[in-house]
């Protein structure tokens, strides 16, 4: 068995959110960096999970960017992967991105691809079906349970207005989310060995940018919080009714 | 060249995020004068010739029972087929459950730029630039699209639905389909309950109401709004409400236009899930929950005094006895 869990280097949750650059360019100022939530504690820990059932799997790890990708590739490490790869290129293309992890999944022939439902950064949900697509696998979004039983895979994904149960053959994608794996937390005796395992770094695919980035903007700050004294709980809803018109 | 719209269905119905695409569809159409079609897939029985009204002129539907599933792999092998017969340009989703199963599969498969979570309509006067939401809901990224296919998925409740006048003509399209490699062994549908994705007013609660037996006041209040329930991630962890209502960075993500949130402190996470509604509301007993900074209203105080007094004053409103 060998899974592949694409990883991605996101700003922490309590990060500071600005640009600069006459707001062409995220400002990393004080920004702390983290493995995406998503891929982590889902895509991930689900991953060493299924190789502390069976421990003949392999785990692959995958990222796409520069050197500054390095520490959080060896924390997932530390959590438990075997191998990693770094695509060494700069690209906020989503397609560009799925694009270099397809050919890497095209050259090892990976049974199970793992992501998180989501990168907390650019909010796209799109690498997982990218993906998908072009290694020709079927396609799971947003599981919240996966079991696998000789090469049939049962898991729960959410639709619209509830969750589906279904069966699926390997190899396929799933994105994974809350409910598939709880978060763990790397112990020394990974940490020690993270520091021996494979980084290797790959040079990209030639591939065409689809998107690019023009620029940011900052949603207009608020009006300011209007408060309504406690005893006037008439004059809120008075409020939502005819000022804001919200009900 | 032309727009083509491809509508979320649930249980053989369209959805309002459907309704939402359309508008969208088709106010972009007219904007860069070509005309805007529907695509629905799976054996939705509704009126399509009625969906004219929101701009649409023509609505294929492929009335396959296998397309009622989900499959990524056969949404996207169909729907490029259908863009490449149309020569559509442009392709738009929603950004729902469906849209974020489908989208990316099309648009990798037709090698077409993907803009998933846009915010409004594309700026056509220079390329063609979509804004989309970025860092949950904290920022907006200005996207350029090069490729001469364009992608879209739209986030639900960012655009608001448009009606004319108008009749669609339906064409029934036959086009086989291939078996599904993901086998649907079981559905489990919320019933009974408001979709928060699709709800137009959220009640959501916090460590504030400090236990599950104090539910009643939020559901209450829920009631009288027909608003979707929802609640924090520690309400969610301590298992005091079903998972599927935490709302926040990594639970759901929701853009309502009323947000109530009741004993929420409103930690930058919680934020980052809820920040896209249009009006929040923030009733906490501590003046300095972070949560005030964000919203629009808010009482300081104790919601179990506060609220039934909220249920009771919008029945006079809406004259509910």
């Amino acid at each position: 068995m060998k899974i592949l869990v694409c990883v991605s280097k996101t700003p922490d949750t309590t990060s500071k959110i600005a640009f600069k650059n006459n707001l062409t360019q995220f400002d990393e100022t004080g920004v702390q960096w983290i493995i995406n939530p998503y891929d982590e504690w889902f895509a991930l820990v689900r991953a060493i999970e299924l190789k502390e059932k069976d421990p003949t799997t392999l785990i692959h790890l995958v990222t796409v960017g520069g050197a500054d990708c390095d520490p959080i590739i060896r924390k997932a490490l530390a959590l438990g992967g075997d191998e990693a790869f770094r695509i060494n290129a700069d690209s906020n293309d989503s397609f560009y991105i799925a694009a270099q992890i397809a050919e890497l999944a095209k050259q090892n022939q990976y049974d199970l691809i793992f992501t998180g439902k989501e990168a907390i950064d650019y909010n796209s949900a799109a690498m997982g079906g990218m993906i998908a697509e072009l290694v020709d696998f079927p396609y799971i979004s947003l599981a919240t349970l996966f079991e696998l039983n000789g090469s049939v895979a049962t898991v729960t994904r959410e639709i619209e207005g509830g969750e589906e149960i279904a069966e699926v053959i390997i190899p396929l994608v799933v994105s994974c989310q809350k409910g598939i794996a709880e978060q763990r937390i790397p112990n020394m005796r990974g940490i020690m060995a993270a520091r021996t395992k494979p980084l290797k770094v790959v040079e990209p695919a030639t591939i065409d940018n689809l998107t690019s980035i023009v620029n940011f903007e900052l949603p207009a700050p608020k009006a300011g919080c209007k408060m309504v004294a406690v005893d006037n709980v008439p004059e809120l809803i008075r409020l939502l009714h005819e000022e804001a018109k919200a009900f | 060249m032309s727009v083509l719209i491809v509508l979320d269905q649930s249980d053989n119905h369209l959805k309002k995020s459907a309704f939402e695409i359309m508008s969208y569809g088709s106010k972009l159409a007219e904007q860069i004068g070509t005309s805007a079609e529907a695509l629905v897939l799976g054996t939705v029985q509704d009126n399509l010739a009625a969906l004219g009204k929101y701009g649409v002129s023509k609505v294929h539907q492929l009335s396959n029972e296998t397309l009622n599933h989900v499959d990524g792999q056969l949404y996207a092998k169909t729907i490029a087929e259908f863009v490449a017969q149309t020569s559509a340009t442009v392709v738009i989703f929603s950004q729902t459950h469906t849209g974020k199963s489908v989208a990316s599969m099309v648009a990798a498969r037709l090698k077409a730029g993907l803009v998933a979570g846009a915010a409004s309509l594309p700026d056509t006067s220079n390329g063609f630039i979509v804004r989309k939401t970025v860092f949950s809901g904290k920022a907006f990224a200005n996207i350029s699209i090069q490729s001469a296919i364009k992608v879209i998925a739209l986030n639900p409740n960012s655009f608001s639905v448009i009606t004319t006048e108008g009749t669609a003509e339906v064409n029934q399209l036959n086009i086989g389909i291939d078996s599904s490699k993901i086998k649907v062994t079981a559905i489990n549908k919320i019933t009974g309950e408001i979709p928060l994705t699709e709800a137009d007013i959220v009640v959501s609660g916090g460590r504030g109401l400090k236990g599950p037996e104090n539910w009643g006041v939020l559901l209450d209040l829920a009631k009288v709004l027909g608003a979707g329930t929802a609640c924090s991630r520690p309400v969610g962890d301590a298992h005091w409400r079903p998972h599927h209502e935490h709302v926040g960075q990594t639970g759901v993500q929701v853009a309502p236009n009323l947000y109530i949130a009741l004993g929420i402190s409103g930690a930058i996470q919680h934020l980052a899930g809820v920040n896209r509604s249009k009006i929040m509301v923030v009733i906490n007993k501590d003046p300095e929950a972070p949560f005030f900074k964000a919203a629009d209203y808010g009482i300081v105080g104790d919601l179990f005094e506060i609220v039934p007094q909220m249920t009771a004053e919008i029945k006079k409103i809406k004259g509910i006895a």
